[in-house]
């Protein structure tokens, strides 16, 4: 074409643009545009693993560098997927290591990762830089193992909340003496001993080192030591922080804290004793994030650690914090951008601490940055959600979680219908949504009507009919994630809105009421959703085709909709429109 | 998007309901628009399959009715005495859980069956501690995460102990009321010997060692143990 630029050109300004969207983007405008970017796409992001082939991906980029993909839906963490569901690693590590020899960064999220996998990476990749793991299972400390001992130039470990064989804490000693470009390790997931002195020499020659998570089994003792060999970390997790009270283990932590100049993220704090938190003090006005959330201490203890740090803008910690002690967080830390509040007794009968929607209204008035909220409390009522979403307006990210499943307005016994509806409609940048509470199909129709930005929505025990669902499918114009669970929704509105779900990444409902035959021809209409019937019971046509079936997750997919590791309590339609069986 | 039926979205249910089963006569069976206007989808304890080994079919209508008899009939889920256990409720993540379990504050433990069961990798505590008691060369070995109470926990050693089938044995007696001739007591982290029962059942799952069953006669020093580190420690405070 005479007007289009030379590749290099495009292939230069194509390099400014860092977000997958934007790349997806560009790679529309023209087939020219189309090849000259996926020549030089370097790193991808995939959803869901399911969506895409290997095949497919490594055709269409033959250049990547970092790739990061999801597995299995959000409600996994809930265990709501049956085990051996899916998403495993190995077919896309095995496919990569073959075609990316240059492959530098892999991440993951809920998958299942085999030690097996772990090996394939720590030998195929001769420059290997990033692994990190959030959520992940099925993988030893052996597979561990092969990750120090082999990746030369390795950066970052990151095992975020995995779940790990834990054999031993020898992988840690598989580090070589050559090894000193670590960035960032986080194992604070794994619960056996390491052996210190090999993490105390690992720590010693990592000048780099910017981020330490430790796990529970490093003792308050030793933690002054490998701070000190680190005054340069900018996020520290420690391990347990508890020892018996001695003034020279005191001052030896308080010293090493005060050299740490460049902190600003702290957690663990397992088995706190609060005597000792004075010691963090000297950092506390340069931390941005605390992560309290297995502390388990009183509101006064919480409260003078937290009123140390001004410039908080991300607190993660538990219930034990009241009502009294998120007022004190209210007033001190006014940079505050993400609140979570965990329960402390979630299945106990009577609540244990003094924890109330005040906790929330007290924050929402007193933090005008706050934009994201994970709380969890046993009382709520239409006018605290009023109250929060009229001071609150810039809410991006919303979820409240109130323990009683259908718990009413505790004042006036009405469904929560008008106090989440207020939030939709106050906060119009909101993208993440989860209810609770006692909930009717109105609410949904506020949803609907006003979420338009609305990206993820979670509901549970809510609603009265389809009408809810139709509402939230056909309203909710930037809806990519809908997980449901125990709601009376059912075939209607799922049928009626069928080319929605090719809009979506995915759509899960479980305890609903989506019969099998709404399933099929859900799948028959839509070829390109793949129609996943997840059924404990055995094979879905041996109950009539109007039955419920247990849980049913769609997604698009370019891929085949026979994936090969299904296992035999998952049904989807065949190509000839047949339902398979494996 | 709108909908494929090119759906009017009326404000009534009868409205929408007529479109629906003009469009979708083969699907008409058995489809109704939920339980209807009134009702709040009625909500106890979630069966699963697993509650019906031998299949059920509909199960999940006609259950969502019986229940909604039963929770109609009861009293309203703000007063209810206590959260019903259904699977993956409330939505915690089960290594938090499992951290809890280790740590918990109150009295009673807290946490499903499955969190436990769960391998925990969060610097767990694996469960079993030896006991031994004065008198028996041999001890045995307990679950510690298969109780939740000091109560279950000295009704399982009593069960173990003090069988009462056994010749020249006394009958058991309590072992935490202090009228029996024996004591339960515990080595914590630290190495002290402690009496069972001071702290907080987490707390007490967090540091104890193992158990062992004393007489009475020479557990006299323990009493308030507890008490008096506590106050050593206070007077060690920076």
């Amino acid at each position: 074409m005479a007007y289009s630029f030379p590749e290099e050109v495009l292939e230069h300004v194509f390099s400014f643009l860092s977000s997958p969207r934007d790349r997806n983007a560009v790679s529309l405008v023209c087939k020219s545009w189309y090849e000259i970017e996926r020549w030089c796409r370097h790193r991808i992001f995939v959803g869901n693993c399911y969506a895409v082939s290997p095949e497919i991906v490594i055709r269409r980029f033959p250049e990547l560098r970092a790739v990061e993909m999801k597995g299995k839906p959000h409600f996994a963490d809930f265990n709501l997927v049956p085990e051996g569901w899916g998403a495993y690693a190995y077919p896309w590590i095995a496919a990569m290591a073959e075609a990316y020899p240059f492959l530098e960064e892999i991440k993951l999220k809920r998958m299942v990762v085999t030690d097996e996998s772990l090996e394939l990476i720590s030998k195929s990749y001769k420059n290997f830089k990033s692994l990190v793991l959030t959520s992940c299972e099925g993988f030893t400390t052996d597979g561990l193992a092969s990750i120090a001992a082999n990746c030369r130039h390795l950066k970052e470990l990151d095992l975020r909340e995995s779940e790990v064989e834990d054999l031993s804490g020898h992988w840690l000693s598989h580090f070589p003496d050559s090894c000193t470009s670590l960035v960032s390790l986080n194992m604070s997931c794994l619960g056996s001993e390491v052996s210190f002195s090999a993490l105390e020499r690992l720590v010693a020659r990592s000048p780099n080192l910017r981020t330490l998570r430790l796990n529970r089994a490093v003792p308050l003792e030793k933690l002054a030591n490998l701070v000190r060999h680190a005054p340069q970390l900018v996020e520290l997790g420690t391990g347990a922080y508890s020892a018996e009270i001695r003034s020279d283990t005191f001052s030896s932590l308080a010293d090493a804290f005060s050299a740490c100049k460049q902190l600003k993220a702290l957690s663990g704090f397992w088995d706190v004793v609060p005597s000792y938190l004075p010691a963090v003090y000297s950092a506390c006005s340069g931390i941005t994030s605390l992560n309290l959330s297995y502390a388990a201490i009183p509101s006064s203890d919480l409260v003078k650690l937290i009123s140390q740090c001004q410039n908080l803008q991300r607190l993660w910690v538990l219930d034990y914090i009241e009502d009294s002690g998120l007022e004190a967080l209210a007033a001190s830390c006014k940079d505050l951008q993400e609140l979570r509040v965990f329960p402390s007794d979630p299945f106990g009968a009577e609540p244990n601490v003094s924890l109330t929607e005040q906790g929330l209204v007290s924050v929402s008035e007193g933090c005008p940055k706050l934009e994201s909220v994970l709380y969890f409390c046993r009382q709520m009522s239409n006018a605290a959600l009023i109250a929060i979403a009229r001071s609150r307006p810039n809410f991006i990210r919303f979820r409240l979680c109130i323990i009683e499943p259908q718990a009413a307005d505790y004042l006036t016994l009405e469904p929560l219908d008008a106090g989440f509806g207020a939030i939709v409609e106050n906060c119009k940048e909101l993208r993440r949504l989860s209810m609770s509470g006692l909930l009717t199909d109105r609410v949904f129709k506020y949803i609907g009507t006003h979420a338009k930005k609305l990206e993820m929505l979670s509901i549970a025990f809510a609603g009265d009919s389809d009408l809810g669902l139709h509402h939230v499918l056909s309203g909710c114009d930037s809806l990519r994630k809908l997980e449901i669970r125990d709601c009376p929704f059912g075939d209607k509105a799922l049928l009626a809105n069928a080319a929605k779900l090719e809009t979506m990444r995915s759509l899960w409902m479980s305890s609903c009421s989506v019969s099998f035959g709404a399933c099929k021809l859900l799948a028959q209409k839509m070829p390109r959703l793949n129609v996943e019937v997840i059924d404990e019971r055995g094979p879905p046509d041996s109950r009539l085709e109007s039955c419920s079936v247990e849980r049913v997750y769609v997604y698009r997919t370019v891929a085949s909709r026979q994936r090969l590791d299904i296992p035999d309590f998952v049904w989807t339609l065949d190509e000839d429109s047949s339902m398979r069986y494996s | 998007m709108e909908a494929s039926l090119g759906l009017l979205i009326g404000e009534q249910n009868a409205a929408v309901e007529k479109e629906y089963i003009g469009d979708e006569l083969e699907l008409g069976l058995g489809l109704s628009l939920g339980n209807g206007g009134g009702e709040k989808g009625a909500y106890a304890r979630i069966l699963t399959a697993k509650d019906f080994p031998n299949g059920f079919a509909c199960g999940t209508k006609r259950e969502r009715a019986a229940a909604h008899q039963i929770s109609a009939a009861s009293s309203s889920p703000s007063h209810s005495a206590a959260v019903r256990q259904v699977v993956g409720w409330p939505p915690v993540r089960s290594y938090r859980m499992t951290s809890l379990l280790n740590q918990a504050k109150a009295s009673n433990a807290v946490g499903e069956d499955e969190s436990s069961k769960k391998k925990m990798n969060h610097g767990g505590h694996l469960g079993f501690v030896k006991v031994n008691m004065d008198g028996l060369p041999i001890g045995r070995k307990l679950d510690l995460n298969a109780h939740k109470t000091y109560q279950t926990l000295a009704k399982a050693l009593e069960e173990m102990f003090f069988n009462p089938t056994r010749a020249g044995k006394e009958p058991s007696a309590k072992l935490l009321d202090g009228s029996s001739d024996f004591v339960l007591t515990y080595e914590d982290k630290e190495g002290d010997w402690m009496l069972v029962g001071d702290v907080p059942w987490g707390m007490f799952l967090n540091t104890v060692k193992r158990l062992r069953i004393m007489r009475t006669s020479e557990a006299n020093g323990l009493a308030p143990k507890s008490h008096e580190r506590n106050e050593k420690q206070k007077s060690k405070l920076i």
